[in-house]
């Protein structure tokens, strides 16, 4: 069998689609369900930008085949805003941080460092490192981003203005 | 960048695995776990299997069981289940030091520990750690369940003994039972969680006085496979810690490293010295706490 119907389940709703045994996860969320926040870069596990949430921990989705995801949860990027296209508190300070400047590791960013402050509300420095260590930027030198996962964690615990 | 197109196949339990394995004839069929290895292969072509045999919902392949002497960890189980369990922290305090080095969380969210042993890769951490510590392996297949030692099963860079036909079930990792054990890991990488250049893991157990009773070293990144130290274990033993300079003039000849695009063969000597020295010290550390 090559060619399969399946049914994902993609930030809180069930979606179906008809896919070739051989077609990444990310490929699929991106050219047959149109959910093109999720960035593909390298197609084999090293930059972090197709980063998605897989039952809420944060894996690569090109390095799963879109027929392996039936059955999970599949939280993107879209996911993490609210349904009225307002911003998450995260993707707020990336804003303010200025975490960003092509744009193309930033989806796999934010659910890097969502699923870090889900894990740990108050990472250190190092913590973010790590979390963010398998996301290649090649624009901000990182600095910004650690800065704006940690201006998240201070907001939430209302240490921060 | 796209794989070639094969069947796929999610399997219900290891018998059907097995029979799928066996009914394979000229075909090329792949046992898919975490896919972080396989997948980039398949991706650059250096895979093309005809068929995928889903094992992630083999539920009987994953988890983790203490059996006294030994912890059996089931070969579907995932990287970041072994990261966070105390059970392993515990009792397995090396793979719990080496798998932090392994890959990224998100890598280690999908990614297993028979996977990480099946392909072989010669710098992959938790194969360092499971042959130091004498780890054996249960492959499977419909001719029969066989039991083996890591040490020998990996033959080149991702090369190993399995067969074609065969199912790696479970890792068993022996337990050192002594009081005064201690254990060290370190590796350098061009970034945390990529592919080491140079890995070194060591456990340590002394005696009454602080002898040195048993020891074991091993290398990776300085040969095709990962290298335990036998000659440098077989100095350290029976000595007391003084002994160690001395040990570790052995390695050199343990270890024959390939210049390739990370390093070069002299560098990987010079830091494999480095890594040991550090991972033997920690070890020592440890054990005297």
């Amino acid at each position: 069998m090559k060619e399969l119907q399946i049914t994902l389940s993609v930030n809180g709703e069930y979606k179906q689609a008809h896919v070739s045994t051989r077609m990444t996860l990310v490929d699929c969320l991106r050219d047959v369900l149109r959910l093109t926040g999720t960035h593909v870069g390298c197609e084999h596990g090293v930059c972090g930008a197709c980063s998605i949430l897989l039952d809420g921990e944060p894996v690569r989705s090109c390095l799963m085949f879109a027929v392996q995801a039936e059955g999970h949860q599949i939280t993107t990027v879209e996911g993490l805003a609210t349904k009225d296209g307002e911003l998450s508190d995260l993707q707020d300070s990336f804003w303010e941080c200025h975490a960003m400047q092509c744009g193309y590791c930033t989806p796999g960013m934010l659910i890097a460092g969502h699923a870090l402050l889900e894990d740990n509300p108050e990472p250190d420095d190092e913590e973010v490192r790590e979390a963010i260590s398998g996301n290649l930027c090649r624009c901000t030198g990182y600095q910004q981003i650690i800065e704006a996962v940690k201006l998240t964690a201070k907001r939430r615990s209302g240490t921060a203005a | 960048m796209k794989a070639a197109p094969f069947d796929y196949v999610r399997a219900a339990d290891v018998n059907e695995v097995c029979k799928l394995l066996a009914e394979a004839g000229q075909d090329e069929r792949k046992v898919i776990a975490g896919g972080q290895t396989l997948v980039p292969l398949m991706a650059m072509r250096m895979a093309r299997p005809d068929m995928l045999i889903d094992i992630n919902d083999v539920v009987e392949l994953a988890g983790i069981h203490d059996h006294g002497d030994h912890i059996a960890i089931g070969g579907c189980t995932r990287q970041r289940v072994i990261e966070r369990s105390d059970l392993i922290v515990e009792r397995l305090p090396l793979i719990s030091k080496a798998i932090r080095n392994v890959g990224h969380s998100q890598t280690r969210n999908r990614g297993t520990i028979g996977g990480s042993i099946v392909h072989g890769d010669p710098s992959a951490e938790l194969a360092l750690a499971a042959l130091v510590l004498d780890a054996r392996i249960i492959l499977k297949s419909i001719r029969g369940e066989e039991e083996l030692s890591l040490d020998g099963f990996f033959e080149a860079a991702m090369v190993t003994n399995i067969q074609p036909d065969q199912l790696l079930t479970e890792i068993r990792i022996p337990v050192w039972a002594g009081k005064k054990v201690g254990t060290g890991f370190h590796e350098t990488a061009s970034r945390q969680g990529d592919f080491a250049i140079v890995a070194a893991a060591a456990q340590l157990e002394l005696g009454t006085d602080d002898v040195i009773v048993r020891a074991a070293i091993t290398v990776g990144g300085v040969a095709p496979s990962p290298v335990r130290l036998r000659s440098v274990e077989k100095l350290l033993t029976g000595r007391s810690p003084e002994a160690i300079d001395q040990a570790l003039f052995q390695l050199d000849d343990e270890i024959d490293p390939d210049t390739d695009v990370h390093a070069t063969a002299d560098y990987r000597r010079r830091v494999a010295r480095a890594l040991v020295s550090r991972a033997v010290e920690d070890a020592l550390d440890e054990a005297q706490e």
